[in-house]
């Protein structure tokens, strides 16, 4: 669905201490990335409960982004890892609903790497651009057979 | 109590109290040859033998069996009983002509020589060469009585009498304790001649294995508590329920074999770990040869080889026993080598040039060490290293590539080649020596798994326990008391190690000394009314913050440890954990507000 004037609305889940900082980082280097994030700042990565990604989906965004420290350097040590576990099942429940697995991305992004963080950005609002508008309202009547 | 008369004095003893028990108690000696404190009392040697006197009869009778009875007199010296102990004694010389005790117990007694002569068919089939058996059936009332086995037992009688394993065969039953041979008291008897099976040695943890020890044992010189523990492997009580030959000679009362491990709970705030490392096992290197080749010695068998109470006490010997003309020093092994740990273990370097000096000063033999970098990082130690490079000792920069006992020349015969690279000369070098000390690096402990499960800890890359910071909080972990010490967070030496420690406690100080706790304050909650149990909550949280509780059936958040990241608040299924200012309902709202 290629809607010229498509600007997808993601929404960001960012661990305080790493990815957070990380995309602070890329705001005070003035790097140029497209404005399509909207971030939700939690203290860590494994605070991100699977429903806040579908919650996020059903109120509009086109897609959700999970940030966190690389493995092995949580600031909590661990919750980085309960994200990751998470994601696989969070997949599935995505393939359940029939919505495209790219539309969730999990990321590593550490305090020092704010061009990463412009660079994840871009790529995900270009791939957003080509998959199109979720249209979960609309998604969700058809399964639902209701008008 | 008893009153009896001995050699007109009069003592006092308890019921039960032999008369020769009473007479060595009052300082009256009696001589005796099969007696012993541990055994019960035989009167096989008749030695003790004393005249006594009850109710106006008078009789001769062995004072080791005799209970003390009221008003009884005794006289231990009187003609008849000497003249009686001296022909006993000759007898006894007669037998056993070359016996140590026997011959001084006769000397005591004024005998010089025997009229009789030494029978035929006198000795025991279970006595070594040498030796002679004098029937006094110790080893007989050991075994049986003391230790329980009963392997051993008296046969025939008059001059055929002897000691003996049921049918002259090979015992089934002996347990190979060698309490027998340790109490012969003419060191005849022959553990080898009982059974057939060989004695294990109980390899001493401590000496590296370099010498052997008994089931009771002190751990080493250091030990705090100093006392013996009882190995219950080995100890023979476990096996047969007899000996305990320890606690019944004990006279503190200190020791008691039905003792069982207890364990206590303690509520405490603070934990200091300080549970130390393990030294690398050079036999992951079978190329240095270690354990296959001989004279080949890691440094901690070196360390106790060379140590004044070590089991040389300090010499340092080859295991052909001569003094090394020429020793090798290996660096680094195991350390800084991706095959294996790939970290540098600190302490090495320090060590080797240690064990160098010692070499040198107590053998004056040709050293060679073996390195890589020269890692003197500390007080002092630069100076020592130079200090060492003055006293002649070789330096060769390069790793060894193999120790061999195959030699390429007659410089080579007999000896251990360390084939290396030396990378100053640019030369692949093979150099014969008579020992090979093997630099091993240390490790994380063979316990760390198990206490990284129970304290929650992180491991660094290393193996190590992981510090809350490399270089801001060494001592730390990232649970709040919970604090490290020493090497169980990284190869260190003594220094490093006690100031580590002391941090440690003041770490742990400073908690106890606040009177009080700063709580986090986005830290999670359990409703209790929606928790239903599940632990999801407990297995997530990477300090250790939540405990189910079993009475209630329900998890609670110790809020003091809690550090608020949020994580179990995502795995709850019912919703009823939440972290405060980062609830649910208010993520929701932000979500809601984002997209709105």
């Amino acid at each position: 669905m290629a809607d010229e004037n498509f600007e997808p609305k993601i929404v960001g889940f960012l661990c305080q201490w790493c990815s957070y900082t990380g995309a602070d980082l890329a705001g005070t280097s003035r790097i140029q990335y497209p404005s399509t994030l909207r971030t939700v700042r939690v203290m860590c990565s494994g605070r991100v409960d699977p429903t806040f990604v579908v919650k996020a989906l059903a109120e509009g965004a086109d897609g959700v982004l999970i940030a966190g420290c690389h493995p092995g350097d949580c600031h909590y040590n661990e919750g980085n890892y309960r994200a990751m576990r998470r994601y696989p099942m969070l997949l599935q429940l995505l393939d359940q609903f029939g919505i495209e697995r790219d539309r969730v991305r999990l990321e590593w992004v550490s305090a020092s790497e704010g061009e990463k963080f412009a660079q994840v950005v871009e790529e995900m609002t270009e791939k957003l651009k080509e998959l199109g508008p979720l249209n979960w309202k609309e998604r969700s009547a058809d399964y639902c057979g209701v008008a | 109590m008893i009153s009896l008369t001995i050699d007109g004095r009069k003592i006092k003893v308890e019921k039960g109290t032999s008369v020769l028990e009473a007479a060595r108690a009052a300082g009256i000696h009696i001589p005796t040859l099969c007696h012993h404190e541990s055994l019960p009392p035989y009167g096989a040697c008749r030695f003790c033998i004393v005249e006594v006197t009850q109710r106006g009869r008078t009789k001769l009778a062995t004072s080791c069996t005799l209970p003390a009875a009221e008003t009884m007199e005794v006289a231990t010296r009187t003609e008849k009983v000497m003249k009686i102990r001296r022909i006993l004694a000759e007898m006894m010389l007669a037998r056993c002509p070359h016996s140590e005790p026997v011959i001084k117990l006769a000397t005591e007694m004024g005998v010089e020589k025997s009229r009789f002569s030494t029978p035929r068919a006198a000795q025991s089939c279970l006595v070594g060469e040498h030796g002679e058996c004098i029937l006094c059936g110790m080893c007989v009332r050991l075994c049986d009585n003391v230790m329980k086995v009963g392997a051993l037992a008296f046969e025939g009688r008059g001059g055929y009498r002897t000691i003996t394993t049921p049918f002259h065969e090979p015992s089934d039953v002996c347990r190979l304790c060698g309490a027998c041979e340790s109490i012969c008291p003419t060191g005849s008897i022959r553990q080898a001649k009982i059974s057939d099976r060989q004695p294990q040695a109980i390899p001493f943890e401590f000496e590296q294995g370099l010498t052997s020890r008994k089931p009771i044992y002190l751990q080493f010189p250091q030990a705090v508590p100093r006392v013996p523990v009882i190995d219950p492997d080995n100890c023979m009580h476990f096996k047969t329920e007899g000996c305990k030959i320890c606690e019944d000679n004990c006279e503190a009362g200190a020791i008691d074999h039905a003792g069982k491990d207890e364990i206590r709970e303690f509520n405490v705030g603070a934990i200091v770990l300080a549970t130390g490392f393990d030294v690398f096992d050079s036999r992951e290197i079978p190329r240095y040869g270690y354990g296959r080749l001989p004279n080949v010695v890691s440094a901690l068998e070196f360390e106790r080889l060379c140590h004044a109470s070590g089991p040389t006490g300090g010499k340092i010997f080859t295991s052909q026993g001569k003094v090394p003309e020429s020793v090798g020093i290996i660096h680094c092994v195991g350390s800084r080598d991706k095959n294996h740990q790939e970290y540098c273990s600190r302490v090495c370097c320090m060590y080797s040039l240690k064990f160098a000096h010692l070499v040198k000063e107590k053998t004056g033999a040709e050293v060679t060490n073996f390195y890589i970098d020269m890692r003197s990082f500390g007080k002092g130690y630069e100076e020592f290293y130079k200090r060492v490079l003055s006293e002649d000792v070789n330096f060769v920069r390069g790793k060894v590539a193999e120790v061999t006992n195959v030699a390429r020349s007659p410089e080579e015969e007999g000896k251990l080649v360390v084939v290396a690279e030396d990378t100053l000369l640019g030369l692949v070098r093979r150099i014969p020596m008579d020992m090979v000390i093997l630099s091993v690096g240390l490790k994380p402990g063979a316990d760390t798994e198990e206490l990284n499960q129970v304290f929650s800890l992180a491991r660094s890359a290393d193996g190590f326990f992981a510090e809350k910071h490399p270089k801001l909080a060494p001592v730390d972990t990232a649970s709040d008391g919970i604090f490290l010490a020493g090497a169980c967070q990284g190869p260190k030496d003594i220094p490093d190690s006690v100031a580590q420690g002391a941090a440690a406690s003041a770490g742990a100080l400073s908690l106890i000394d606040k009177g009080s706790i700063v709580l986090e304050p986005i830290r999670a909650q359990i409703e209790a009314d929606l928790c239903g149990g599940c632990q999801i909550c407990v297995a997530n949280c990477p300090f250790t913050a939540i405990e189910y509780n079993p009475e209630k059936g329900i998890s609670e958040v110790h809020e003091e440890l809690c550090k608020g990241c949020g994580t179990c608040v995502a795995g709850c299924p019912t919703g009823a954990a939440q972290q405060e200012n980062f609830e649910d309902r208010q993520i929701f709202s932000e979500v809601e507000g984002l997209l709105s």
